[in-house]
């Protein structure tokens, strides 16, 4: 019977680089910065970590394949090393491959980095890499975007609960302004000034019904965690953070190829949350969780996310949105830390960076941002497009 | 009794007015402005796409695997070295074991193509043959043949059962008078002098191919419901059938200001016109223009009531926007060479062994039905989509191209690189089940809703020039009327 990896593993020690257009690093040195930070918090030397994860998504336009890059910039010593790729939520696989070797009993100290160059493509938005979703697809996908892909959730979810576009947008707006607000609290973020309801409504389209601040920053950046077996955590530091689940769910491909779904949410988010749930012993996460991190790529992903992980009843997010409940004084603060809206998203970076916030936040080192008395933290990491993608949801705790 | 089964036509949603064009360049030409407006291709359509469209106008209900052959007439095919009568035929899924061939350099190859189907199954080395003609042509900026040539297309099955109209003879005359050409390295056509066109060519070897086909079948002037043959110059095209004894009310519509010039398809578009006012019993007499011209004699049957819901050329002249800007068609033809930014300029390399593998899937837009559960899916799987079912290797073909469909949701998208952006793409939840997403054309955001009908319409995707690829797929637009 398989046991989970609940209270099975610690985090000792985290490491972030500032993220945004960081014209005059490469993804070496943002890997060293993480990395460097993250062994000096955890008390650790090189030479005490037993395997090492590195989460990368678009290799072609900075590190390369495979995890030789990481091992040999931090010039780990011939460990075993890892590359793992799952588009957006590369940066939580990384962990999760470090958190379940730990919980496997093979290693007692493993690392998990995650590292994106964005900004050398020369032009704005992600890589126009054609192939990515293969060269069979390729063939018959539309000339599509991220921006486009999860704009087409705006339109089903406006038209599924009857919700006319300005309403909806404004509810969209919203959201995007706490995040600022949070965002420009904090130094490490990228996108770092408040924007009013009416500068986000007015805003330039990108993908209708999705304007320029409906859209997470497109940055550089890194982050780093150590991970230790639970009971060696306290030999390391009085603080450390425990990981109560950490789940993954990958879609079926039914969300694509069948009929039934609605475009209006994102299966996997529920499946995986439920999972997380179960084995962090969540009964009900409205009251339950005391933060989270979520994958707001885009507005309205954090609009549904609410709902898929089961805190807004299903077409009541807007209700809770507007009602402040996840502002960073509200019932459950969302996106502390400016979340990938503000923070910034490169790739695979942003799962270990909602991580680091959490992780600061259990510590009482948030700054402006400090949540009272955070109990259970969630970060939720989403890859892919919706009818096609995999999402991670991690609970962690004192 | 042996002629045209079914019919076909197609014209292209935008048009643009010559005072457009005459607007932005007719500084550099000023005797060069002709009346009306022609039909323009969208940045995504070419003479095999609109051949394709006149094909499926054409093919309505019949059955695919009746067809025995498919002949395609144009001088702009996308390729001078793979087949492009071959992509039709895998386009629309037609059975491997059919002749296939492309008809070209020539403005009469349309009906040159039609008297060969004709041939083909008056020899019986084929049945029911699809003879496709489109043409995109492109005349050099500020010249007379810009504002001439339009873009169209047209296509009808030759058979021996349903016959519509019966060919009744054919005469030919071919003479190597240049007066349009175009080499191997041209992308635009080139003309001498019209006066001189006007007087030795065209006013001369339509009436020589008229003339000498009713001398062979002892048939008059009078003995035809409608002359039809294609428009170079208005006056011109009016002096030529009343020298010849035919009464304006005998002469075809030239569409000339309505379409333009459409090449090797224009005589048969012309033909789908009088089809479609055609009675049973009438005669038809249709010629063509270039390098000499053929004359055919078509005699309609009690079976052209059958043939009434194509959307034919009536209504697809009906159907139309007007481009509104120079700049727009010359970015659609790629006369302008814009900045595509870096986005634009990532093109992936095409695959020839996959697209050989999966070509049912790409160019026939075929997915497949379970068996077990009849789950219609694409793209095709192995693996049933449906959750409840999951039968493994039970799948039959299923072609969703001639399928409508209900939009399920959408977006117009800035980031992504198009020629005219936005780009608007969204999933269609098909009739009779399965769904997929595709690119949106011949439309704006203002016009979508969920839950609006559409149709699927084969376009170009991508031209990959570095590697001299066009590369083909389909995409929804709203249903054209």
């Amino acid at each position: 019977m398989a046991e989970g990896i609940k209270d099975k593993v610690a985090i000792i020690g985290m490491g972030c680089t500032k993220f945004g257009e960081l014209w005059d690093k490469g993804p070496e040195n943002l890997m060293v910065e993480a990395f460097q930070e993250a062994i000096e918090d955890a008390g650790i030397e090189k030479k005490d970590i037993g395997a090492a994860w590195c989460g990368t998504c678009y290799d072609e336009v900075s590190v390369g394949k495979s995890a030789i890059p990481m091992a040999a910039t931090l010039k780990l010593p011939f460990i075993p090393a890892t590359r793992v790729e799952n588009f957006c939520a590369t940066g939580s696989e990384a962990l999760r491959g470090a958190c379940y070797a730990v919980a496997s009993g093979a290693y007692d100290i493993c690392l998990a980095l995650g590292v994106e160059k964005l900004k050398d493509i020369g032009y704005g938005g992600l890589p126009q890499n054609e192939v990515q979703w293969g060269t069979r697809f390729r063939l018959v996908f539309p000339n599509l975007t991220p921006p486009g892909a999860f704009a087409m959730m705006g339109t089903r979810y406006f038209a599924q609960h009857g919700i006319n576009p300005q309403d909806g947008k404004h509810a969209l707006a919203r959201i995007t302004v706490k995040s600022h607000r949070n965002g420009a609290k904090n130094p490490k973020a990228h996108l770092r000034r408040e924007v009013t309801i009416e500068e986000v409504m007015n805003a330039p389209i990108v993908a209708w019904p999705l304007g320029l601040f409906d859209c997470c920053g497109v940055s550089d950046g890194a982050a780093a965690a150590i991970v230790v077996r639970a009971d060696l955590a306290k030999k390391f530091r009085p603080d450390p953070v425990y990981v109560k689940s950490l789940q993954i769910a990958a879609s079926s491909g039914e969300e694509m190829a069948y009929t039934e779904w609605d475009y209006a949410h994102v299966e996997t988010t529920a499946r995986a949350s439920q999972r997380a749930y179960r084995e962090a012993g969540i009964k009900n996460p409205r009251e339950e969780i005391s933060m989270m991190e979520v994958h707001d790529c885009f507005s309205i992903t954090e609009l549904v996310t609410y709902e898929d992980l089961g805190i807004s009843p299903r077409g009541m997010a807007k209700e809770d949105v507007e009602a402040g409940f996840f502002d960073l004084d509200g019932k459950l603060p969302c996106q502390p830390d400016g979340g990938l809206k503000c923070f910034g998203h490169p790739i695979g970076a942003s799962g270990l960076r909602m991580m680091y916030e959490m992780y600061k936040q259990f510590q009482g080192k948030a700054g402006p941002r400090q949540i009272k008395n955070p109990r259970l933290g969630l970060t939720h990491n989403m890859g892919g497009i919706p009818p096609v993608n995999v999402v991670s949801v991690c609970i962690v705790g004192l | 009794m042996i002629g045209i089964t079914s019919y076909g036509a197609y014209i292209p949603f935008y048009r643009m007015n010559r005072m457009t064009i005459y607007g932005a360049l007719g500084w550099l030409n000023p005797a060069s402005l002709l009346p009306g407006e022609k039909a323009v291709a969208n940045y995504d359509e070419d003479s095999l796409t609109m051949a394709v469209a006149s094909a499926m106008d054409c093919l309505g209900g019949i059955e695919r695997n009746k067809i025995g052959g498919v002949f395609f007439a144009t001088t702009t095919a996308p390729y001078r070295e793979r087949q492009n009568a071959g992509i039709i035929a895998t386009v629309l899924d037609l059975r491997p074991d059919i002749r296939t061939s492309d008809f070209t350099a020539s403005a009469k190859a349309g009906t040159g193509a039609f008297i060969s189907a004709y041939d083909a199954v008056t020899s019986g080395s084929a049945d029911n043959v699809l003879v496709c003609a489109a043409d995109c042509r492109l005349g050099k900026p500020a010249g007379y043949l810009e504002e001439v040539y339009g873009d169209g297309g047209a296509a009808f099955l030759m058979g021996d059962s349903g016959v519509i109209a019966s060919v009744e003879g054919t005469h030919s005359v071919s003479y190597d008078f240049v007066d349009h050409w175009r080499a191997d390295e041209d992308r635009y056509n080139r003309a001498w002098e019209d006066r001189w066109i006007r007087d030795e060519g065209y006013g001369r070897f339509i009436s020589e191919a008229i003339s000498g086909l009713l001398r062979k079948y002892k048939l008059a002037p009078k003995d035809f419901a409608k002359v039809v043959y294609p428009c170079q110059y208005i006056r011109a095209h009016a002096d030529i059938g009343k020298n010849l004894g035919f009464a304006p009310n005998q002469i075809q519509d030239h569409m000339f200001t309505a379409t333009g010039h459409t090449g090797t398809a224009y005589p048969l578009m012309m033909l789908v016109a009088a089809l479609e006012d055609a009675k049973p019993g009438d005669r038809i007499l249709v010629a063509s223009y270039g390098n000499g011209g053929d004359a055919l004699v078509l005699q309609v049957t009690e079976e052209i009531q059958k043939a009434r819901d194509r959307r034919g050329i009536r209504k697809h002249l009906a159907s139309k926007k007007d481009l509104g800007s120079y700049e727009k068609y010359a970015t659609f033809r790629n006369i302008l060479g814009i900045d595509t930014g870096g986005r634009g300029e990532e093109v992936a390399s095409t695959q020839m062994s996959t697209l050989w593998r999966e070509r049912k899937m790409v160019l026939a837009l075929c997915g497949s039905k379970c068996r077990r559960c009849g789950t219609p899916q694409y793209p095709p799987q192995q693996i049933c989509a449906n959750p409840k079912c999951g039968a493994v290797d039970e799948m039959d073909d299923y072609r969703f191209a001639d399928r409508r469909g209900a939009l399920f949701t959408y977006t117009s998208d800035l980031l992504a690189f198009s020629l005219s952006p936005p780009a608007i793409y969204g999933f269609v939840d098909f009739e009779g089940g399965g769904r997929w997403f595709f690119d949106l054309n011949d439309c704006d955001l203002e016009s979508l809703s969920v839950g609006m009908p559409v149709e699927l319409s084969f376009r170009r995707k991508y031209h990959d020039v570095a590697r001299g690829i066009h590369g083909y797929y389909w995409k929804a637009i709203p249903v054209r009327a």
